[in-house]
């Protein structure tokens, strides 16, 4: 749907990139609302109890479904459980990776651990490569050049956001990452912000994942049944869509290049399920400001700082609202983005720093 | 060398807690165990020099506010990623209820 050569260069060894580090736009000092420090410790203390819980429930649908749809494969009444597995399958282990990479699901780390490593195979992300990309992530917030996660890239993408909802261009980059790493080779990019010590580990993991899909393709053939494959692997693709649908609401339509997250990030209020397939990551802009938070503080967090970030948009269905008319807007101005209204009793935006973004966007 | 300075009062930290001190031009972070023991380190991240001070005390464990890297601050080792290189520690006393530092 791109029309235009963009201005932005998204590449990690680009143009961009290096302005960024130069400009000190990279790895800088970020806004953050001001918490007294007894409550922030209340807040960062860890706890098994709610991530056990929710792990139980999410271990425990995840074999039922997946033994339902098994036991009625080849009626259409494996449908509604494959529906129910693969949004387990490829939706909910988005956001267990996410919180237990960041190590705040649990308090005792080897639980962090082991989750890490389920969910990074079930969601397709090499465990080194994606802890390495997101702590840059967490460094430069929306940052052209800089950050590896910029799931829509200006002017939008709009096939590829699409298709998106489905994982194919996602299951496909990472099986052809996943070879290539397991052929023993790091990409340049990769190289950016793996250090070198932890490339051997990203190699290895490729090729433990290549083993297990090569196995499952082999129990597919030997079976001639396509089960296996709807088991293990293709639920990325047909499980997508819930992953897809509330990260793009993350960052989607609102600022780049400016160190506040209030201007980069949204936070969008959601119905319990999709809070529970998603971890309490719809309270976005807390979770960035403060990534020591564990998902399960989030809403007290929210209550805390409320006053000073701006108003939460109310749904998923206002989140696209307003964020599908900015993506067509930025087709014709790639520079175009929602600016988001802080409320009277918010401390303003560095009003000198991002002047220039708002008058371009105009 | 005996460059002992005054950090701050024991009764400053809470246990399982971290403190920020500034001395001649560097950071360092003194932290009170659970066991009611205190220990210093240099202040800032060995991966992103963001200051430790703002993290979370979990048993010998200081976590990183910014990406959750961990460093044993007994030790200074660092306890994997994102952080691979370990934090410095420095020698710490209490003396009349004054913690004190060995900088140098």
């Amino acid at each position: 749907m791109s029309t235009t050569p963009s201005r932005r260069d998204y590449s990690l060894i680009g143009r961009d990139a290096k302005l960024a580090v130069e400009t000190g736009l990279s790895a800088a000092e970020w806004y953050h609302t001001d918490i007294p420090r007894k409550q922030m410790k209340e807040l960062m203390q860890r706890s098994d109890g709610p991530a056990i819980r929710d792990t139980i429930i999410w271990l425990a649908a995840l074999i039922l479904s997946g033994a339902g749809a098994a036991w009625f494969w080849g009626t259409w009444w494996c449908v509604p459980f494959f529906f129910v597995y693969g949004v387990l399958y490829g939706s909910s282990t988005d956001s267990r990776w996410h919180e237990c990479g960041h190590g705040t699901a649990f308090r005792t780390q080897w639980m962090n651990d082991v989750i890490y490593q389920i969910a990074c195979f079930m969601i397709m992300r090499n465990p080194v490569t994606w802890r390495w990309s997101h702590t840059r992530h967490h460094t430069d917030t929306i940052i052209v050049g800089r950050d590896p996660e910029i799931s829509v890239m200006r002017p939008p993408d709009l096939v590829r956001v699409v298709l998106a909802f489905v994982g194919v261009l996602d299951a496909w980059h990472a099986m052809s990452d996943m070879l290539r790493n397991a052929a023993g080779n790091i990409s340049a990019a990769e190289k950016t912000f793996i250090p070198e010590q932890e490339q051997p580990r990203a190699i290895r993991f490729a090729r433990i994942w290549t083993a297990i899909y090569a196995a499952t393709i082999a129990l597919a053939l030997y079976t001639g049944s396509f089960l296996p494959l709807m088991l293990v692997g293709l639920p990325r693709l047909y499980g997508a869509w819930h992953h897809v649908m509330v990260g793009l609401l993350q960052h989607g339509g609102l600022a780049d290049n400016v160190t506040d997250h209030r201007l980069n990030s949204r936070t969008v209020y959601m119905n319990q399920i999709s809070r529970f397939i998603y971890w309490n990551m719809n309270y976005h802009v807390e979770h960035h400001m403060f990534p020591m938070v564990p998902y399960h503080a989030l809403p007290k967090l929210h209550e805390l700082v409320k006053h000073d970030l701006p108003a939460p948009t109310p749904s998923i269905l206002a989140g696209y609202r307003e964020m599908i008319p900015a993506f067509l807007r930025q087709l014709r101005n790639e520079d175009y983005f929602l600016k988001r209204e802080l409320p009277p009793t918010a401390r303003p935006y560095r009003e000198e720093f991002h002047n220039d973004a708002v008058a371009a966007a105009e | 060398m005996s460059d002992w300075v005054e950090a701050c009062a024991a009764g400053d930290i809470d246990e399982e807690d971290v403190m920020r001190f500034d001395h001649g031009g560097r950071t360092f972070a003194i932290y009170r165990s659970p066991d009611d023991d205190y220990f210093a380190t240099d202040g800032l991240c060995t991966h992103e020099k963001v200051h430790l001070a703002d993290g979370l005390v979990m048993d010998d464990i200081i976590e990183c506010p910014k990406h959750n890297g961990r460093f044993n601050y007994k030790t200074g080792d660092a306890r994997g990623a994102p952080v691979c290189v370990n934090l410095r520690t420095y020698p710490v006393r209490v003396d009349a209820g004054k913690v004190l530092i060995q900088v140098g």
